[in-house]
């Protein structure tokens, strides 16, 4: 069945038929999905976000068309390697937002997007940067969806008190990542 | 209002294996892999407009036009030797090839080889019911016709390759 399917979806994106591609990833942290559009990257699953229901959250947010094919994914599959393996502190990946919600909540992820590495901000900052000071439980909220975590690094926002708080892929994948870049 | 459409990815794991079935028995197995690639990308460009309550239906449909595609264009070609060879003569020399290389006995070969003389719509319910083990209601969605239409064009088809298999018989006593 693989080999069919390989063609197949190959032959798709020739075609331009293939709207959204996807990738599995192993990580430190366990298994990612990855999935790109032609503009971007569009999704990324974290351990513990089965498969299915990511795929089904682009067939509805995206297009229906999705299809595993890997090579659409070579370039994001090497910059998220080498971040893990710490040779890696920027990712030059260009992001499709489509799964965000555009407003407040895309505003949050895009000014959460440009702290750098090694760097934390609080859920306050992030609401202020922007535009909203005060939302700073909305900006919890708009973290919590960023539908491309990682490459747009909702782990650097934590808390004034100097707790960690949530993550999609649990305190314990937060903390990791803020280990990995000597954040703490 | 319909249910939301799986991703394809999911669509193709849930059909592949019935759809390359319901192929092999349309077109040989020779020729059921270009028929199915040609299938899916149909399926494929069509996809966003689908209605997500009866897929399986509706990529038989595609698959059964696919099929006829096929053999409309294969009869327009000088024909390979293999495909004229009357019935008679498959039976009494060795299973063609390509039917011994998806796994078929020779006597699979033969009955597909009689299937193959069936009249279209006869074969695609015959194919869908033995083949592919739909049920009658599902045979009939699946090419557009009542559940009493597939009945009857299984029937029918079934009658003739009784036909074919007594004359077998006869000729090869």
């Amino acid at each position: 069945m693989s080999d069919f399917v390989e063609q197949l979806a190959s032959r798709a994106a020739e075609e331009g038929l293939l709207d959204v591609a996807y990738a599995t990833l192993d990580s430190p942290v366990g298994e990612l999905v990855v999935a790109a559009t032609d503009r971007g990257l569009v999704r990324i699953g974290l351990p513990g976000q089965p498969l299915d229901g990511v795929l089904e959250q682009l067939a509805e947010g995206v297009s229906p068309r999705v299809m595993s094919y890997p090579r659409r994914l070579d370039e994001a599959r090497r910059e998220l390697d080498q971040y893990f393996a710490g040779k890696r502190e920027h990712f030059d990946l260009a992001v499709d937002w489509r799964l965000s919600h555009p407003g407040f909540y895309r505003r949050v992820l895009r000014a959460t997007a440009k702290v750098p590495f090694g760097e934390v901000i609080t859920y306050g900052q992030a609401a202020q940067r922007a535009g909203s000071p005060r939302a700073f439980r909305a900006a919890g909220t708009a973290l919590g969806s960023n539908p491309v975590p990682i490459v747009v690094p909702c782990h650097r926002v934590v808390r004034s008190g100097g707790e960690l708080g949530n993550y999609g892929g649990g305190p314990e994948m937060k903390r990791f990542l803020l280990d990995l870049e000597r954040a703490l | 209002m319909d249910p939301t459409l799986p991703p394809f990815q999911a669509f193709i794991e849930d059909h592949l294996d019935q759809v390359r079935a319901f192929l092999r028995g349309m077109v040989g197995p020779t020729d059921a892999d270009d028929c199915l690639q040609e299938t899916f990308i149909a399926a494929l460009r069509a996809y966003p407009r689908a209605h997500a309550g009866n897929l399986r239906a509706w990529v038989f449909t595609i698959a059964r036009r696919k099929a006829i595609d096929h053999q409309r264009a294969r009869s327009r070609r000088p024909q390979p030797v293999a495909d004229v060879e009357p019935l008679v003569d498959r039976a009494n020399s060795a299973p063609p090839a390509d039917a011994a290389g998806v796994g078929m006995s020779p006597k699979h070969s033969e009955i597909w080889a009689a299937v193959a003389e069936l009249p279209p719509g006869q074969r695609a319910a015959v194919v869908l019911r033995f083949a592919v083990d739909l049920r009658y209601r599902e045979v009939g969605e699946a090419l557009g016709t009542s559940e009493e239409g597939a009945r009857r064009n299984v029937h029918e088809g079934l009658k003739k390759l009784r036909r074919s298999a007594a004359e077998l018989k006869e000729m090869t006593a």
